[in-house]
C-alpha cells in the first residue's frame, strides 16, 4: 500500500503533509488540552455566557474560555481583530510552534494562507451595528460612531490577512467562505496549491466565533439549534434518539502543511498526508438535505480514489454529526452508500457531541482530532449517545473512547448551501 | 494540462444592464456613477455610487425566491442564466456532477442583513427571518446558482475583498484542470445600503466628491479615494475539449494566474503586486512582451496608485504598455469588480478596441500609457487583469484569445 509509486501521490506528483496543529476549541485551548478533552469524552456545552440570552429560543452554546492577553495580544489586537481572528492568530502561532518554524522562516514568497469561515466577524458586526443603529433606533446607521475597523469586519479576508501577518506570509492568501464546510474547503483548497506548486508552505485552517444574538436569533428562527435549555451538558446528541437540533460553538484549528519532500529534508515531524479531497453540491435547498445521501457519497467515493484507497481501508468515519434529525440520517445513508459493508464495520463518531457546531470552524476542528486519533490509535467517542435513531445504525462509538488501529480516517461535512466535502487522512510518518 | 476558456458571459454593471447594454455603454465611454437612489444619504459624506439601473427581479425569478434572496443574489441568479444562454448550455441536459459553481464574495447579502440586524435590535430575536441563516453569508450565490441550476459537482467561495473575482476564476480553472466539465465562476456584489455605506467608510478610500466625473480618478493628480458600486460578472468555463467538440463559441482562455499577499505594513519589503503579474505571466508560459493590454486594480488612492504604477514599470517598463481602468465608469463593485475586467478584457479582444479610463488626465510621473478618453483600436491576444484587495492582496489573471 505505501510503495513508492503511492508515495508520491494521487497525481504522480506533489504532495501535501500536516507538519504542525494549533487549536482553541471550547474547553480546551491548545492541542494537548483538546485531545483530553476529546479522549475523555468530556462535553464543553453549556448556558450561554457570552451574551444574555433571555428571550432565546435555544440559550445552550460551545464557548471557549479565551483571555486574549495570555496569547500576547494586546489591547489594540484586540479592538482590531473580530474574536474569531483572535482564536485563529493564537491557533496559527501554536501550530508554528508545533511544526517547528519561526514566522518567516519559511521563504515568505513561498508561504500561503487559507483560512475557512463561514459567517465572518458576526460577532464584531452584531456589536457595532447595535451601536451604529443605537440599538436598532436608527434606520440609517451613525458613521460617527463607526469604529475604524469595522471595514475588517465587513469583509472577512481580514482573518487571512492577520494570519499572514502573524506568520510571515506572502503566497497565496484568501478566506474560504462555503459555510458549514469551510474548516475542510479551506485545508482543500490549502492542499491544492501545494500540490500545483503555487506554495511550499500553507498556514490553513478556519475560525468561527458566532454565539452572538443575531446567530442564535437566525437559527432559531429555523428551529435548527437545540432547545435542551435545561440540561446543557447533554444537549449535542449526535445520532442519539432524542437528539433536538446542534449546539452552536466556536473556536479555531489552524495548520501548517508543507510539500512533502521539504517537510521530510528539513526532518519535520509528519503529522498526517491530506490523501484525498473532494467536494460536491447537493443543488437542492440552502437548508435542506435529500435523505439519500447521494451527493455526499461521491465526494466521499472521489476521495478515496484521489487517495487511491478502497473503503475498507477506512480506519474511522469522522462524521459531521450535527444532531439535527435530517443530517444524521442524511450522512448515515451517505456512509453506506459511499462504503457499503464496511460502513457498518469502522467506528464513526461526532466530536460535535463534545465541541457543538462552529459553523466555518468545525472542518478543521474535526480535522485536528482526525489526525490526533492517527497519534494515538483512539477514536474519540459521540457522547450523550444512549439509545441511537434506528435509522442511524452504524457504530457510533458511544459514551468512550476506543483503542483502535488507526492509520487512515475519513472525515465529511455537510453544510447551508448544499455543502458536502470529504477529506482522506492517513499516517505519514 | 486542459485548457478552460470562457464559453459564456453575463454582465450586471451600473452602466449597463446585460451584456450588450453594458459594452456599448463602455466603449462608448459613458459612466453609471450617480447619486445614490437607493436611501437616504443626506447624513454621509459620500452620496455616490454604481447602482446598476432598471433590474426588476419579477421579470427574471420565481416569486417565492424574492422574499429568501439579497438584492445582489438576485442581480447573481439573473447573470448565471443569462451566462449559460450565451454559452449555448442547458445545464438539465448535462451530468448534474459534471458542473460546479465557484464565486466570489467579499460582504454577502449585507442589505438582507442590515434589515435583520434592525428587527432583532428594534423588535427582538423572534423577528428576524427564516432566511437569515442563510441569505446574507458569503456562500450565498453559489449557493443558489447550483440550485436553481442542477449543479451538483464541486462548487467553492473565496473571500479575498477586491482580489476574489479573480481567486474564484482561478479556483474555477482548478476544478476544469481536475475533470469538471463546465464552472460558473466570477463574482456579482455590493452592499449599498446605509450600513454598507457606513462599513465602506471605515475603510478610510472612499471618495467624498458629489460630482460623478470627479469622483472616481485613479492615476490622476485629483485622486482622492473611490465611489462604491454593485454589480460584477459571471462567465462559464469549460474545458477546451468539451467547448470544441459541441461547437462553442469561445471568447478566450484563462491562460495564467498568480496570487500573492503583501508583506506585512512597516516591514520596508517590496509590494507583492509585480511579483503576482510575473508569476501569472510565467504561468500563462508568456512573457511581459505578449501582453497587449493591462486592466488596472486602479485604486485612486496615491500610495496604491504608485505602488500600481510602480509594478507595471517595472515589468513593461515606463509606457510600455497600454493600461486601461473602465472601472472609472462603474466605481468598484466589490468582488465583482475583477470578474467584470475580465469579460471587458475578452470583449475587447473580440471587436479589438480598448475600453477607455474616463475623466482621468493621468500624472506623467506614473509612467503608464494610460487609455483615455477615446476607445483605442488595438490587435488584442494577451490581456493581463490586476485586482487588489484591501490588506494586501494582489491577484493577477491573463486571458489570451482562444486558440493563440
Amino acid at each position: 500500500m505505501n510503495g513508492t509509486t503511492d508515495r508520491r501521490g494521487a497525481r504522480g506528483g506533489r504532495r501535501a503533509v500536516i507538519t504542525g496543529i494549533g487549536v482553541v476549541a471550547p474547553g480546551a485551548v491548545g492541542t494537548k488540552e483538546y485531545w483530553s478533552l476529546l479522549s475523555a469524552g468530556r462535553t464543553a456545552t453549556r448556558g450561554i455566557t457570552l451574551f444574555d440570552p433571555a428571550g432565546f429560543r435555544s440559550r445552550v452554546a460551545a464557548e471557549v474560555d479565551f483571555h486574549p492577553e495570555d496569547h500576547g495580544l494586546g489591547p489594540q489586537d484586540v479592538r482590531r481583530m473580530d474574536r474569531a481572528v483572535q482564536f485563529a492568530v493564537v491557533a496559527a502561532a501554536e501550530a508554528m510552534a508545533d511544526a517547528g518554524l519561526a514566522p518567516g522562516e519559511a521563504d515568505p514568497h513561498r508561504t500561503g494562507v487559507t483560512i475557512g469561515s463561514g459567517v465572518g466577524a458576526t460577532m464584531a458586526l452584531d456589536r457595532e451595528y447595535r451601536v451604529v443603529s443605537d440599538g436598532g433606533r436608527l434606520d440609517a446607521v451613525d458613521h460617527a460612531y463607526a469604529v475604524p475597523h469595522l471595514y475588517d469586519y465587513f469583509v472577512p479576508s481580514s482573518f487571512a490577512a492577520e494570519v499572514a501577518w502573524s506568520v510571515g506570509a506572502e503566497g497565496p492568501t484568501t478566506v474560504v467562505s462555503t459555510g458549514c464546510t469551510s474548516g475542510l474547503d479551506s485545508v482543500g483548497y490549502a492542499t491544492g496549491l501545494i500540490r500545483e506548486g503555487a506554495a511550499d508552505v500553507m498556514v490553513a485552517g478556519a475560525a468561527a466565533a458566532p454565539i452572538s444574538p443575531i446567530t442564535v436569533a437566525c437559527f432559531d428562527a429555523i428551529r435548527a439549534t437545540t432547545a435542551r435549555n435545561d440540561d446543557p451538558e447533554h444537549a449535542s446528541r449526535p445520532f442519539d434518539r432524542t437528539r433536538d437540533g446542534f449546539v452552536l460553538g466556536e473556536g479555531a484549528a489552524i495548520f501548517v502543511i508543507e510539500e512533502y519532500e521539504r517537510a521530510r529534508r528539513r526532518g519535520a515531524f509528519l503529522r498526517a498526508e491530506i490523501a484525498g479531497f473532494a467536494t460536491r453540491s447537493n443543488a437542492y435547498h440552502m437548508t435542506g438535505l435529500r435523505a439519500d445521501g447521494r451527493e455526499m457519497a461521491e465526494a466521499i467515493t472521489r476521495a478515496l480514489a484521489e487517495a487511491r484507497i478502497a473503503p475498507e481501508a477506512v480506519d474511522y468515519v469522522n462524521a459531521h454529526g450535527s444532531g439535527t434529525r435530517q443530517n444524521d440520517r442524511h450522512e448515515t445513508a451517505a456512509f453506506k452508500r459511499s462504503l457499503g459493508a464496511h460502513a457498518y464495520r469502522t467506528p464513526v463518531s461526532s466530536v460535535k457531541s463534545m465541541i457543538g457546531h462552529s459553523l466555518g470552524a468545525i472542518g478543521s476542528l474535526e480535522i485536528a482530532a482526525s489526525v490526533l486519533a492517527l497519534a494515538h490509535d483512539v477514536v474519540p467517542p459521540t457522547a450523550n449517545l444512549h439509545e441511537a435513531d434506528p435509522e442511524c445504525d452504524l457504530d457510533y462509538v458511544p459514551l468512550e473512547a476506543r483503542e483502535h488501529r488507526t492509520d487512515t480516517v475519513l472525515t465529511v461535512g455537510s453544510g447551508f448551501g448544499g455543502f458536502q466535502s470529504a477529506m482522506v487522512l492517513r499516517s505519514a510518518a | 494540462m486542459t485548457a478552460a476558456v470562457v464559453t459564456g458571459v453575463a454582465v450586471a454593471a451600473p452602466n449597463g444592464l446585460g451584456t450588450d447594454a453594458y459594452w456599448r455603454a463602455t466603449r462608448a465611454g459613458t459612466g453609471g456613477i450617480r447619486p445614490i437612489r437607493k436611501f437616504d444619504t443626506s447624513r454621509y459624506p459620500v452620496t455616490l455610487a454604481g447602482e446598476v439601473p432598471d433590474f426588476r427581479p419579477e421579470d427574471h425569478l420565481p416569486s417565492r425566491l424574492l422574499p429568501q434572496t439579497d438584492h445582489m443574489t438576485r442581480l447573481a441568479l439573473v447573470a448565471a442564466d443569462q451566462a449559460l444562454a450565451d454559452a449555448g448550455v442547458d445545464p438539465g441536459a448535462r451530468d448534474p456532477f459534471s458542473m460546479g459553481v465557484v464565486t466570489a464574495s467579499s460582504s454577502g447579502g449585507f442589505e438582507f442583513g442590515e434589515r435583520e440586524l434592525r428587527n432583532l435590535w428594534s423588535k427582538g430575536g423572534q423577528y428576524v427571518s427564516a432566511y437569515q441563516s442563510f441569505a446574507w453569508f458569503y456562500a450565498v450565490n453559489t449557493g443558489q446558482i447550483s440550485i436553481r441550476n442542477g449543479m451538483r459537482g464541486p462548487c467553492g467561495v473565496v473571500v479575498s475583498d477586491q482580489a476574489g473575482g479573480l481567486d474564484a476564476l482561478a479556483q474555477a480553472r482548478r476544478l476544469i484542470r481536475g475533470g469538471t466539465r463546465l464552472v460558473v465562476s466570477g463574482g456579482v456584489d455590493g452592499s449599498i445600503c446605509s450600513w454598507g455605506l457606513v462599513a465602506q467608510m471605515a475603510g478610510g478610500r472612499l471618495s467624498t466628491a458629489t460630482d460623478p466625473d470627479r469622483a472616481y480618478l485613479p492615476f490622476d493628480a485629483a485622486a482622492a479615494g473611490h465611489v462604491p458600486g454593485e454589480g460584477g460578472a459571471l462567465l462559464v468555463l469549460e474545458d477546451a475539449d468539451s467547448a470544441r467538440d459541441r461547437g462553442a463559441r469561445t471568447y478566450g482562455e484563462i491562460a495564467g494566474y498568480a496570487a500573492t499577499f503583501d508583506p506585512k505594513p512597516g516591514t520596508g519589503r517590496e509590494p507583492g503586486l509585480r511579483r503576482a503579474i510575473e508569476l501569472a505571466l510565467d504561468d500563462a508560459g508568456g512573457t511581459a512582451a505578449d501582453v497587449d493590454l493591462v486592466f488596472a486594480d486602479a485604486a485612486a488612492v496615491p500610495e496604491l496608485d504608485r505602488i500600481e504604477a510602480d509594478a507595471l514599470t517595472a515589468v513593461f517598463g515606463p509606457r510600455g504598455v497600454p493600461v486601461t481602468a473602465p472601472k472609472t465608469m462603474t466605481g468598484r463593485l466589490l468582488s465583482g469588480a475583477a470578474p467584470l475586467d475580465v469579460v471587458t478584457a475578452l470583449l475587447a479582444l473580440a471587436d479589438g478596441v480598448v475600453p477607455p479610463t474616463v475623466n482621468v488626465t493621468p500624472l506623467p510621473g506614473y509612467g503608464l500609457d494610460l487609455v483615455v478618453g477615446a476607445p483605442r483600436p488595438a490587435r488584442l491576444e494577451t490581456v493581463l487583469v490586476l485586482a487588489r484587495g484591501h490588506g494586501g492582496f494582489n491577484s493577477a489573471l491573463v486571458v489570451r484569445r482562444a486558440g493563440a
